[in-house]
């Protein structure tokens, strides 16, 4: 499958793509979003938006969304007000899309003239096959009853994170990890060694869940050893899998709406 | 002992009882205000004196006995949002602002409410930052507010009834007030807000009776006055955007309430950022006096002198930190300095006479100067696009207020550690009343997409950890800056200070944390947990002979002294 968008040049194959996404380099047209998020918003664009402004972009009269400039959207921010809270005496209804709906939406605005290659987001199915087998997701992640708890849950990440934020996770796990998800090592009073993923921090206690699942928190003060850790347990998937299986992958946690 | 001191309490709550309405009509002429620091039974600026130290002579909490602190009270505002004033207490009433304007009066040994003022805040004021109020001020039996639309009133302080109602500026043009005034004799003083909008700041003083307006300083120099030349005319083909009126909307905002030192008759007034924020090169020179102090004749507003601290600023580094005055006795002569811990992460002592700079160095890591010179101007060294500036936009420290015990001889700085922001200045042509910020700087992630430090309001949970930067209480020598302790937290902070005769400090988290240090060593000697961030400074005060401690966390005002 090809996706297109309109009226504009051909870049970004696979190669690019991945290259991108390692930050070897990134194409010229489109460098403040990423193919993925891009790819993903046509979607998004034609399940939300398309009825009204068409999939051209002017199909409102004296609106057209072509070209990434827009007039009462200087800045991404703003187009976010535009989209969430409508335009009053307008046509233009507000629209409530979760965080990666809108930051791919934006992605995709902004990129109308930026034509889309197949291989951003692959199949979802074939992702999950991934997902539950050769990617061995289960054995640290959970999504809705199936998994441990030991990763954080995952059955709406596609709601909360854009495609290109899932997609750095799987190529470089450590150098994603959200500093709050970090392993935490603690040794308490008595000695007994607890390891878990850390919940919350402040000056004083750690909040965790620890390996068997078990919240737990602790006076640090009391604390024999604590240590947090910067490298994630991840294993990066960029060697694991080729382009297309990450593709795959990648379009099932898209697909994780909760 | 104990026993023959709770006798003496329950004396006085009678005497207190009997008299209720004697205290409330309480009367404050300037001479109290002037003597505050030798009446630390009252709380009766916003700083706690004209000197502004945040420091109290109560002495009966210890370091001994704070294990015995206990809550006495609880006032809940219904208002959602940072809660950032500092009550003043009179004669054993509090009076305290909560959002967006109101003004409340309660007994301060009960938090019964005596009364409440709310003021008609428009819809459509353009106050940046939120709805906040950060305090009144008190002069005879009246107490003072500057409201959100840029407005003040004056109440009837045993009433809340309203006594007169001026506007001194324009909201649509985003001009607000967000301070406690100031008063000194029979003025009263504010400052405008909203630097961030395109504003020209300026100090106003209004005749405490009437409400008219005596004298009117503006903080960025029109025409013909000396410092305009700092907004330098464009050149005649920029490379990039310059705005030729730069200084007609040039920010310079006063949003913090200034101090007083009687002897020299000296106002001293933090100014805030120039506009727009972010990008100096539409506005060439050095600005004045945006993130300068001024130092006006209390009388008439004339300016005596100033000093710059960041000059054609393209950080966000506001300079409305609450002047901190201080006297040192030095070979016989009596130093009379001015103590601050600048948002652009140097600390400065000043002599408060002549202005002149004494000397500076950081508090916390610093990379957009190397240094300062010998006038106190700093040395600098942009970072390049895309790298990390130290501090980040919200500065080494902000608005809430630092502390100085003449005791310890030690400044108390509410710092941001291991914090940067990457600036990117954008150009930006100014529209009447909209935000003015020329560019969107980004906070230095740990990891991509990954939460940073919130700028005003926190949820719970922790998720930017201290991987995006962490608080501390940096105590410093307070003439020469050099470090003598530092109480490091997992979370930043944005609670002020306060320390008192018995070498407490009390402070406060954004986790909700209300502690207590020993302010020599820095030691944590007592802890509880209010569950809601501090966005101010706490406070102390005495009540039929009992020190009792105040400070705002969330949504309540809680208030603490010792186990009866």
């Amino acid at each position: 499958m090809r996706r297109r968008g309109f009226g504009g040049r051909w870049v970004a194959g696979a190669a690019i793509w991945l290259a991108a996404a390692t930050g070897a380099g990134r194409a010229q047209d489109h460098a403040e979003h990423d193919p993925a998020d891009i790819a993903y918003g046509l979607d998004v664009y034609r399940a939300q938006c398309a009825n009204c402004h068409a999939e051209t972009g002017d199909g409102v009269a004296g609106v057209d969304l072509r070209g990434g400039q827009l007039r009462r959207a200087a800045t991404d921010r703003d187009l976010i007000g535009v989209i969430r809270n409508g335009i009053p005496g307008t046509g233009m209804s507000a629209f409530d899309l979760d965080t990666a709906d809108m930051a791919a939406i934006v992605a995709y605005l902004r990129n109308m003239t930026f034509e889309i290659d197949a291989v951003p987001l692959g199949d979802a199915a074939r992702g999950r096959t991934i997902f539950e087998g050769r990617g061995a997701c289960l054995d640290c992640h959970r999504v809705r009853d199936r998994g441990p708890r030991a990763g954080p849950d995952l059955t709406a990440i596609g709601a909360a994170r854009p495609p290109s934020a899932l997609r750095r996770s799987l190529l470089d796990p450590t150098g994603t990890m959200r500093p709050i998800d970090r392993p935490v090592e603690l040794v308490t009073a008595d000695g007994t060694r607890v390891t878990g993923r850390r919940l919350n921090e402040d000056t004083y206690t750690v909040q965790l869940i620890d390996e068997q699942a078990r919240l737990r928190s602790f006076d640090k003060a009391g604390l024999r050893g604590f240590r947090v850790l910067t490298a994630s347990p991840m294993p990066a998937y960029g060697d694991r899998l080729d382009a297309g299986e990450l593709a795959d992958l990648l379009a099932y946690l898209v697909s994780l709406k909760g | 002992m104990r026993t023959h001191e709770t006798m003496r309490r329950i004396g006085l709550a009678a005497l207190l009882v009997g008299t209720a309405s004697g205290a409330v009509s309480a009367q404050v002429p300037f001479e109290r205000l002037r003597e505050a620091a030798q009446t630390p039974a009252h709380w009766l600026t916003y700083s706690g004196s004209y000197l502004s130290q945040r420091y109290s002579g109560l002495d009966e909490v210890t370091p001994a006995n704070i294990g015995d602190l206990q809550l006495q009270w609880v006032y809940q505002t219904p208002v959602v949002g940072p809660w950032q004033s500092t009550p003043l207490v009179v004669d054993g009433v509090m009076y305290l602002t909560q959002r967006p304007n109101d003004v409340v009066a309660l007994d301060a040994r009960t938090g019964r409410v005596f009364w409440i003022y709310r003021y008609p805040t428009p819809p459509d004021h353009r106050a940046c930052c939120g709805s906040n109020n950060r305090g009144v001020a008190i002069l005879g039996d009246r107490v003072f507010m500057a409201t959100l639309d840029a407005h003040v009133v004056a109440l009837d302080a045993a009433t809340g009834a309203e006594r007169w109602n001026v506007e001194l500026a324009d909201k649509a043009l985003a001009y607000s007030f967000t301070l406690a005034p100031l008063v000194v004799k029979d003025q009263v003083i504010v400052g405008s807000a909203g630097g961030d909008r395109g504003i020209r700041g300026f100090i106003a003083a209004l005749d405490a009776a009437t409400g008219e307006e005596t004298w009117r300083f503006h903080t960025i120099p029109g025409p013909g006055e000396p410092g305009h030349e700092t907004w330098e005319a464009c050149p005649p083909n920029p490379e990039t955007y310059c705005d030729p009126e730069a200084w007609r909307h040039g920010g310079a905002a006063a949003w913090l309430t200034g101090s007083y030192d009687p002897e020299l008759n000296l106002m001293y007034w933090g100014l805030g950022n120039p506009g727009p924020d972010f990008n100096r090169a539409q506005r060439p020179g050095d600005n004045l006096y945006s993130d300068s102090v001024v130092a006006l004749d209390a009388d008439t507003g004339e300016l005596r002198w100033h000093f710059q601290f960041t000059p054609n600023d393209p950080y966000d580094y506001d300079a409305v930190q609450i002047p901190v005055l201080a006297d040192f006795e030095r070979n016989g002569v009596t130093l009379k300095a001015m103590l601050w811990a600048n948002r652009n992460g140097f600390y400065y002592v000043l002599d408060r006479t002549t202005g002149r700079f004494l000397t500076g160095r950081p508090f916390v890591a610093v990379n957009w100067a190397e240094g300062l010179d010998d006038s106190g101007r700093p040395v600098e060294t942009p970072q390049p696009p895309g790298a990390p500036t130290y501090p980040g936009v919200q500065g080494g420290t902000n608005w809430y207020s630092p502390s100085f015990s003449p005791r310890t001889g030690l400044f108390y700085v509410p710092a941001w550690e291991d914090y940067a922001s990457v600036f990117d200045g954008q150009p930006q042509e100014y529209e009447p009343g909209r935000s003015f910020v020329g560019g969107r700087p980004r906070t230095a992630a740990p990891v991509p997409d990954a939460p940073t430090v919130p700028g005003l309001t926190r949820g719970p949970i922790n998720t930017w950890t201290d991987a995006a930067g962490s608080g501390a209480v940096v105590a410093l020598d307070a003439l020469t800056g050099a470090l003598q302790w530092k109480f490091e937290m997992t979370d930043i902070t944005s609670s002020g200070i306060l320390t008192t005769a018995s070498d407490l400090l009390f402070t406060g988290t954004r986790s909700g944390y209300f502690q207590a240090l020993d302010a020599r060593t820095g030691d944590l000697l007592w802890r509880t947990s209010l569950g809601g961030q501090i966005t101010n400074g706490p406070m102390t005060y005495e009540v039929d002979g009992r020190q009792y401690v105040a400070v705002i966390a969330g949504h309540s005002l809680s208030t603490f002294a010792l186990r009866d």
